[in-house]
């Protein structure tokens, strides 16, 4: 019969309208800026620099190496190394530039980083008011713990976290070899630190061992690249 | 006065205590000034709930929750609405007709607007007395088919002139069912004069009214003035003069700012009339549907009324697809037209079979009859056969 049809429509349209007063469950949209959907883990885009322990300069991973900036298709990351007063290179960098206007979330600079010093991040919310200067990511705005890396890719960070500390691992037993011919003080304050978990609450050694590993045939050269990174710890070994 | 009677006609009385304030001379232009300025400003005011009603109201058809950023619950989105349209940019194109062009929301929105005048909001609020309102109405309301196709020419596109000519198609043909529709009104009242036609339905039989609505002719010809009230003002599913997904916004495509925000008014305040037309011709006017809530003043229940009808139209918007051009014109010649007819003749039925029992059967029958007959004909069941493929399985 003519005209059925039209009021199955208008019945079903009503229950649509007075359904989603009572059945919150209808109502599928998710209000963003009030909530929003958990992101999943390997959502990836934009990187950052990783740095263990509290200090986000003195911790960094980055030493500065400029395989990134190489590596970068577009060419987006702009790095100075930091060299002291009489002009020696000291293995973190000075500036440390992403420019995320051009960065496309390639994920080479994460790839090609022999130091796990630069992850891929999770942030999309990056509209700003400039689109020059405020979408140029500085060394302080780049830079994140690894608990923020953990909690973004908590299995991803693990892996990095294990290797480092079976790298460290070996870097100490190399150095313990090393030392026992030619006992040398430097090496005093990365003795303690063995324990293989506590890689992420011992910022220097950490970074002292990644350096030294790919160094360790030649002893001499050995004693030179563990020299300038080693140099810190003296400072913090009373805590150590 | 009784208290309700009072409260029934405080607009009456405050608007004579005010003209009465007036030297004598001045008195007529006063009085006009202000029914005037009442409609002006109650029903663009009208239009704003409006728009936030239709808007709420279908995010809830469809499981959405609907504007809620502006204010509290979404409610001050029409303020922000209207402050956007007041401060965009009025293009014009370089090859329009520049005087038409400028023209044709204006000519919208004074047809509807005039069109309020005949309609009686309560017992003695008719802002213009007429005896022939009726036909007042329809010839007022016809000036939107000019403007619609001054804007569609004077665009210069041909988006814009095909959205006008299909606007004028389908209002000139639903414009025969919407007159004749309201034929059967006017021949048991024998009256054109709206606010006699509601005092005429303002009788109650066991307290429930005698509205035009609740007899079978009554009830045909309002559906059939729904429908075509519908395809007149443009309302979905019969808004193929703007069609988004075919013409882009026919004959408005190329008006912007506050010549859009018109363009829109417009189309809502003849809404707006032609639901107040259909309830003083079918839902009694200003009237109580039962006696025992007469208390309640005649103004509340004429807004209450049209409420509720603009909130039908917004649910059948959130329910029906946009129809085809043949569909259309199908529908409007071979079921509107001649169901008006044939309700015309049960109306003629329930105005000379005497017997009340008799009338009432008959009136029904003819209305049925011709109802299931036209459907039957219009549906054309069997008409196609299984489609065939030439170079498919």
């Amino acid at each position: 019969m003519l005209g059925t049809g039209l009021i199955k429509g208008l019945a079903e349209t009503a229950k649509n309208f007075i359904g989603s007063y009572s059945d919150p469950e209808r109502l599928v949209t998710v209000q963003y800026p009030e909530e929003r959907l958990p992101l999943k883990e390997n959502t990836r885009n934009f990187p950052f620099l990783v740095f263990d322990g509290n200090d986000s300069t003195k911790g960094l991973r980055c030493v500065a190496c400029k395989i990134c900036e190489k590596e970068c298709p577009p060419q987006c990351i702009y790095i100075v190394l930091e060299r002291d007063e009489k002009g020696k290179p000291q293995k973190h960098p000075r500036v440390f530039d992403i420019d995320i206007s051009v960065c496309m979330s390639c994920q080479i600079c994460v790839e090609v980083c022999p130091f796990d010093a630069i992850k891929m991040d999770q942030v999309y919310e990056l509209s700003r008011f400039d689109r020059f200067d405020d979408l140029l990511l500085k060394k302080k705005d780049l830079a994140k713990s690894n608990d923020y890396y953990r909690s973004i890719h908590p299995t991803e960070a693990n892996d990095v976290d294990a290797r480092l500390a079976e790298e460290k691992a070996k870097a100490e037993a190399a150095k313990a070899k090393a030392a026992a011919p030619a006992p040398k003080p430097v090496m005093a304050p990365a003795a303690p630190a063995s324990p293989v978990t506590t890689v992420a609450s011992q910022p220097a050694p950490a970074v002292a061992s990644v350096v030294a590993q790919p160094a360790l045939p030649t002893p001499a050269a050995s004693v030179e690249t563990a020299k300038p990174a080693a140099a810190p710890p003296p400072a913090e070994s009373p805590k150590v | 006065m009784t208290a309700v009677e009072q409260v029934d006609q405080v607009f009456v009385t405050a608007k004579r205590h005010v003209v009465d304030l007036a030297p004598l001379e001045f008195q007529p232009i006063i009085s006009v000034l202000l029914s005037i300025i009442p409609i002006l400003a109650v029903f663009p005011l009208l239009f704003a709930i409006t728009t936030i009603l239709e808007r709420k109201g279908l995010g809830r058809i469809q499981n959405r929750l609907g504007p809620n950023r502006v204010g509290p619950y979404g409610i001050l989105q029409p303020v922000a609405d209207g402050l956007k349209t007041l401060f965009k940019e009025s293009v014009q194109p370089r090859a329009a007709e520049k005087v038409i062009f400028f023209l044709a929301p204006v000519v919208l929105v004074i047809p509807a607007l005039l069109a309020f005048s005949v309609i009686p909001y309560g017992r003695n609020m008719v802002p213009l007395e007429m005896d022939a309102a009726l036909l007042f109405f329809f010839a007022v309301g016809a000036g939107t088919e000019l403007a619609v196709f001054m804007a569609g020419w004077a665009s210069r596109n041909k988006y814009s002139l095909l959205g006008a000519m299909r606007a004028i198609a389908q209002m000139l043909s639903y414009e025969i069912p919407l007159i004749l529709s309201a034929v059967p009104v006017v021949m048991l009242s024998g009256t054109l004069s709206p606010a006699a036609i509601v005092s005429a339905q303002d009788t109650y039989t066991a307290t429930i009214a005698h509205w035009n609505v609740f007899k079978p002719w009554g009830f045909a010809a309002f559906i059939v003035f729904l429908i075509a009230a519908a395809a007149e003002s443009n309302r979905s599913p019969f808004d193929l003069p703007e069609g988004e997904s075919e013409i882009i916004a026919g004959y408005y495509i190329e008006y912007s700012g506050f010549k859009f925000a018109l363009f829109f008014l417009g189309e809502y305040l003849g809404l707006f009339a032609i639901c107040g037309l259909g309830i003083t011709l079918f839902l009694g006017g200003y009237t109580a549907p039962f006696s025992f809530l007469n208390w309640i003043p005649s103004w509340i229940w004429f807004f209450t009324k049209l409420l509720a009808l603009v909130c039908f139209f917004i649910w059948v918007r959130g329910t029906m697809p946009r129809v085809r051009m043949d569909q259309l014109m199908n529908f409007a010649w071979k079921f509107m037209l001649p169901m008006a007819l044939i309700n015309i003749l049960a109306a003629a039925a329930w105005r000379f079979v005497p017997i009340l029992g008799f009338r009432w059967s008959i009136s029904a029958l003819i209305v049925a009859t011709g109802y299931f007959a036209l459907g039957e004909g219009l549906t054309q069941k069997g008409q196609y056969g299984k489609r065939t493929y030439k170079f498919a399985s």
